[in-house]
């Protein structure tokens, strides 16, 4: 009997020297070292948006729309609307996802749920504005979301933007958007954010040209009116938009003059830029002024 | 009432010498404790993901300390044969039911006063206050929903043949209620006749258990809810008891007990 199972623990031990190394090899093994994603596959897309909108959801302080609601007020998540650098989907009254109460049992209910639209950020339900660094409590989830889809700009950039906004932690906001760049390189949303960081955290404007810039060059366009391809353009305008206002800083109006073209190519709402490329033109001194573009 | 009082005392005896609540308990501050220690960008004051997630293993175990348990009296008095010997002695078969369900009733107070204090202790660990009020509103309105739901435990263990049965269907319906209650009747409106009133129906026969669910409030710091809707709810709870228990007592009063 001892000898059997000498004899069991030798070859057990064989066959686990044989097997490691191809183990080790083997992509499957780690499956990039997050247990997560081992257990949930390719649904892990599907929990990272749950997670989001969970996140969003705390931003409004629970006061937040499930499946059952009229949800057209928050197509597009209030945390990442208010960044800026998002083209926003909503349409409706926000504080009337519930509609009017249905009966009795629905009216009483209600007495025992977040009941008003607030943000975090604005002060929450005791509309505290000293505690608008409570944003803090949405960045758990926009962790885990990240974590399960690491594909999802929004992620990194409403991550980004609260921690320095908000929170006063640039370095963590640009340790997170250098990983988010790391696994999608190239992004201009990604670019964006970061040029706002050098911009108006580090103060440094070269460098957040340099990254504008390297954001436009980044930039394809996407044909059609479906919402990627909006949210595609939107990115393109704001970048430029920003590139624009910075030349005006410097007092190169020509430049943008330019800037600003190339956005109203691309904008929704081009009258506003049209506006503002006026505006520019009457500040110009007779000197330097530039000849109205050709149309495109 | 001291016979009662003195089933009640046998129930809660039973509680506290059985190992379920103290494993659920443990696991929950483990849990807790666990999901403490993550580090979210350096900043030790983020707290609402961890108020959620206790407060979701708070309900998840309560609710299966009070389904269980109450699923289990009466069929386990009936199979040890001490159900007979115990009417047979001046006690009629309402106040073995009564005795029962304040039992039931009194053991999850202790297990949710339990519960409640390590709610407490974790949240103010990072929040560094105390809404004390908010949280005896929540405990209350808590306690009284597990009200509703041992006393429908009550009479699903003297209607279905065991209490495994009778623990599933009280564990889906209580789900159901807790998950949908709130949307049933716009799910019915869409739907053909007689469909729709049926479903109808249900919404306006079940007990609303989400009234009783005030996490979202507690966790997002929101005020107080209003004494009177708050003692509303409490006479909702009485209410809807007293009806389950009404039926549980007529259900035994038909039954042999042998």
């Amino acid at each position: 009997m001892g000898l059997l199972l000498a004899a069991l623990l030798v070859l057990s031990f064989g066959v686990a020297a044989k097997l490691q190394p191809q183990f080790i090899e083997w992509r499957g093994s780690r499956a990039d070292d997050d247990m997560l994603k081992v257990l949930l596959g390719e649904s892990s897309k599907l929990f990272a948006n749950e997670f989001y909108a969970k996140a969003d959801s705390y931003y409004h302080s629970g006061f937040y729309p499930g499946i059952f609601d009229n949800n057209e007020a928050f197509k597009t998540a209030h945390m990442a609307e208010d960044t800026g650098a998002v083209s926003s989907r909503n349409h409706g009254e926000e504080e009337s996802f519930m509609g009017p109460p249905r009966n009795w049992i629905d009216a009483f209910g209600r007495h025992f749920l977040p009941d008003r639209h607030t943000h975090l950020d604005q002060g929450g339900p005791n509309d505290d504005l000293s505690t608008s660094d409570e944003v803090r409590e949405i960045l758990p989830w926009l962790k885990l979301s990240t974590d399960l889809d690491p594909q999802n700009v929004q992620n990194y950039t409403v991550t980004a933007y609260w921690l320095r906004q908000r929170m006063h932690k640039p370095d963590a906001a640009h340790e997170v958007l250098l990983e988010g760049l790391q696994e999608n390189p190239g992004s201009c949303d990604i670019l964006f954010e970061l040029g706002r960081l050098y911009a108006e955290s580090d103060h440094d404007t070269n460098r957040a040209v340099n990254v504008w810039n390297a954001a436009i060059r980044n930039w394809r366009p996407i044909k059609g009116d479906d919402d990627t391809a909006i949210a595609n353009d939107f990115i393109y305008e704001k970048i430029a938009t920003q590139l624009g206002e910075t030349e005006i800083n410097e007092g190169h109006w020509q430049a943008a003059i330019e800037w600003f073209e190339k956005a109203r190519q691309v904008s929704r709402t081009p009258d506003a830029l049209k506006q503002m490329i006026d505006e520019i033109r009457q500040k110009i001194p007779a000197s330097t002024s530039v000849p109205p573009p050709t149309a495109p | 009432m001291r016979n009662i009082v003195a089933v009640a005392g046998v129930v809660i005896k039973e509680l506290y010498r059985r190992k379920d609540f103290y494993v659920l308990f443990i696991v929950t501050v483990l849990i807790c404790l666990v999901m403490a220690s993550v580090n979210i960008f350096n900043d030790d004051k983020i707290v609402r993901y961890l108020k959620e997630l206790c407060l979701l293993l708070v309900w998840i175990s309560s609710l299966v300390i009070a389904i269980t348990t109450t699923a289990r009296q009466i069929p386990a008095e009936r199979e040890n044969r001490t159900l007979l010997p115990l009417l047979a002695k001046p006690l009629s078969r309402l106040q073995l039911v009564l005795g029962k369900f304040f039992g039931c009733w009194f053991a999850c107070g202790l297990t949710l006063l339990c519960f409640y204090v390590f709610f407490g202790a974790l949240s103010a660990s990072r929040e560094h206050h105390w809404p004390l009020m908010n949280y005896f509103q929540a405990a209350t309105l808590h306690w009284f929903a597990l009200g509703i739901i041992v006393a429908m435990a009550l009479l699903g263990s003297l209607v279905f043949a065991a209490p495994s049965s009778n623990s599933t269907i009280c564990f889906v319906v209580v789900g159901g209620i807790l998950l949908v209650g709130r949307h049933l009747d716009k799910v019915a409106l869409p739907l053909p006749e007689p469909v729709r009133s049926v479903l109808l129906a249900v919404y306006y026969a079940i007990p609303h258990l989400e009234f009783f669910d005030a996490r979202d409030l507690i966790i997002h710091n929101w005020p107080l809810i209003h004494w009177r809707y708050f003692m509303l709810a409490i006479v909702y709870a009485v209410a809807y008891a007293a009806v389950f228990l009404t039926g549980a007592s007529l259900v035994f009063r038909r039954q042999a007990v042998n």
